[in-house]
């Protein structure tokens, strides 16, 4: 099924838990009516924005009113709200008064062109936070945090914590990810479409085309990382764990991501450790490589996580979905998608990874074992159905 | 639910809400136990158990499980692992239970508690929204087929939630089974099967073997 086509919760009853969709169409009907606003900055981007899309037709198919605001700005708004997004999310920025009156002003534009009136008005992440300073009428406001707050510079935390206090209800992706707050605080897990491009079943004939055309031969077991090449996915740290394991397997280490942001010179130092190492692969992707993700997640035969910080990475689940074990970092979401020594393993050190691998590639049995206990965790907590289950009964239990 | 009454299945939604509560290590632990809501022991005793995945050797509430694999005090772990919240009669009986671990294990403790190195514990409370699922039964037989088809969490609602936070009696299957159908021994069966099935479809699978063992008996 192509992204975009128009997809119906009835198409997801072939790949949801036994009567998951019956009980999202009975809760559909209960809260027929009802509006339900997601507001966020942007409508492209990241994971979070990708489930919206998504999320937001099937609720307004369920009976859910449902819509999708997104505010805007200017350029020299836009940084602002990237370098509030760092700063919450823990990188130490540059935010002045300014800056800050800049977030608030642009908030106040935006609350007088949006359509808000709704039963449940979801607001997504730090940019438009400040909408709910201007709310009226009688409905909820939620505020849907995807950042880690764990660490975020308390100078901007400090800052925008009473206006986050003035919505009724929070949601977090994971506890840990949490700041404390005098409102409720809700965990809603992230999740995975399993009909979207990046994760709908894959002919082998088309697994080869993507695959040839991104120069990754498919003649040994394949150990994939997928994510950015930047020092905290540490792609580094991974090839040292690969050059352990061809000590003794004939393997072939991907590593996919996108380009680097101006100035990083990881992806450099990455091709320089590769050297002329023919079984490193270092894909490059191009923008929006749901497919070829797709493609290089199937090939794959073990997928590496390894970062040394990280937010919830879905990536994880998704590899998952595709019956493929992880041996993963405990940074961020990693350890919550997993079930350890189950679907994969966590590891903290380049020798730990390579020697997980190793048990892996010498007990291939576990692979697929493991692998098939992946799809049925990743099946039953992180669908796009379960996402879509937490947000009806967050509708339910605030409107009630 | 009157005796004339089908049998009307429900499912639910499940919402998670974190607490302000935090324990760093078992002194913490037991201060918080005292505090928390009783529906946060709920969740992370009776309710826990059934939302996890099967592991043999995994502890079987949150408790037990932090403290064996964070604070690494695996005397404490077994002694909270031992703590049967199925059988405790009430949850607020369940947290007098834990309480009581802790304190003693304390007492005996020869120096200050090891903290954790790794996470904290959080405590968590579960906010359920009954769903109807459209099944009704009004005969074993219509029991059985529409608990294979329904969604899991009809198992939890009918049996974990009905029995153990809701105060239904043995569960809603096992008291619809005796006064509707008038099978006082078929509901004894239903009420005798163990929680400790490990996760909600095991769970589902043991009410459909006595359902199904009961129909076959010419119970229905």
């Amino acid at each position: 099924m192509a992204a975009g086509s128009l997809v119906k919760l009835d198409d997801y009853r072939q790949v949801a838990p036994r009567g998951a969709v019956d009980i999202l169409m009975r809760i559909g009907e209960r809260l027929r009516g009802r509006r339900f606003v997601h507001v966020t900055a942007s409508r492209y981007g990241d994971t979070g924005m990708e489930v919206l899309n998504r999320l937001v037709p099937i609720m307004s198919d369920l009976g859910v009113e449902t819509t999708w605001e997104v505010t805007i700005g200017t350029a020299d708004f836009d940084q602002v709200g990237r370098a509030v997004s760092r700063a919450l999310s823990g990188t130490e920025q540059v935010i002045t008064e300014a800056m800050l009156a800049r977030l608030h002003e642009t908030a106040v534009e935006n609350a007088r062109r949006l359509r808000l009136d709704a039963d449940l008005v979801m607001v997504h992440d730090a940019i438009p936070l400040g909408l709910v300073e201007h709310r009226a009428g009688g409905g909820r406001w939620v505020w849907r945090c995807h950042h880690d707050l764990s660490s975020a510079q308390a100078q901007v935390w400090n800052a925008l914590r009473p206006v986050a206090q003035r919505y009724d209800a929070s949601v977090f992706s994971l506890a840990r990810f949490a700041a404390p707050l005098s409102i409720p605080r809700f965990i809603v897990y992230p999740s995975i479409d399993p009909l979207s491009e990046r994760n709908r079943e894959m002919s082998r004939a088309e697994q080869a085309t993507q695959l040839d055309r991104l120069h990754v031969a498919r003649d040994k077991p394949i150990l994939l990382q997928v994510g950015p090449f930047d020092r905290l996915h540490d792609p580094l740290g991974v090839i040292n764990a690969y050059r352990l394991v061809k000590k003794h397997h004939d393997v072939r280490l991907v590593l996919a991501g996108s380009p680097p942001a101006p100035g990083g010179d990881v992806l450099s130092d990455v091709r320089e450790a590769a050297g002329q190492d023919p079984d490193i692969a270092v894909v490059v992707l191009p923008p929006d490589p749901q497919v070829e993700l797709n493609a290089l997640e199937r090939a794959a035969t073990i997928a590496i996580q390894k970062p040394l910080k990280a937010d919830f990475t879905i990536d994880v689940a998704t590899a998952m979905w595709k019956g493929k074990p992880v041996i993963g970092t405990i940074a961020g979401g990693i350890p919550f998608q997993m079930v350890v020594n189950v679907t994969g393993y966590t590891v903290e050190t380049v020798e730990g990874a390579a020697f997980r691998i190793r048990h892996l590639l010498s007990n291939p049995e576990m692979i697929g074992r493991m692998g098939a206990a992946g799809r049925e965790h990743v099946r039953r907590n992180f669908l796009v159905t379960r996402h879509l289950s937490d947000y009806l009964a967050l509708l339910a239990h605030l409107t009630r | 639910m009157s005796p004339t009454d089908p049998f009307v299945f429900l499912g639910c939604l499940e919402l998670n809400e974190l607490l302000p509560h935090e324990a760093h290590d078992a002194r913490e632990l037991l201060e918080q136990l005292g505090r928390v809501p009783v529906e946060s022991i709920f969740a992370h005793t009776s309710a826990s158990l059934l939302h996890r995945p099967v592991l043999a050797e995994a502890y079987p509430n949150d408790f037990a499980l932090w403290v064996g694999t964070e604070v690494r005090d695996i005397r404490l772990a077994e002694r909270l692992a031992g703590v049967d919240a199925f059988h405790a009669g009430s949850m607020e009986r369940v947290r007098e239970e834990l309480v009581a671990t802790v304190s003693d294990h304390l007492q005996h403790l020869g120096g200050a508690p090891g903290r954790t190195q790794g996470k904290r514990f959080r405590f968590f409370q579960m906010h359920l929204v009954p769903v109807p699922t459209g099944h009704q039964a009004r005969s074993l037989p219509e029991l059985r087929d529409a608990l294979a088809e329904v969604d899991v969490s009809a198992v939890f609602y009918h049996t974990i939630e009905a029995r153990y936070r809701a105060g239904r009696g043995r569960g809603d299957f096992a008291e619809w089974v005796a006064a509707a159908l008038g099978q006082p021994e078929v509901a004894d069966r239903l009420a005798h099967i163990d929680p400790h099935a490990g996760s909600l479809e095991r769970l589902r699978d043991r009410h459909l073997s006595v359902l199904s063992d009961a129909i076959a008996a010419g119970a229905a």
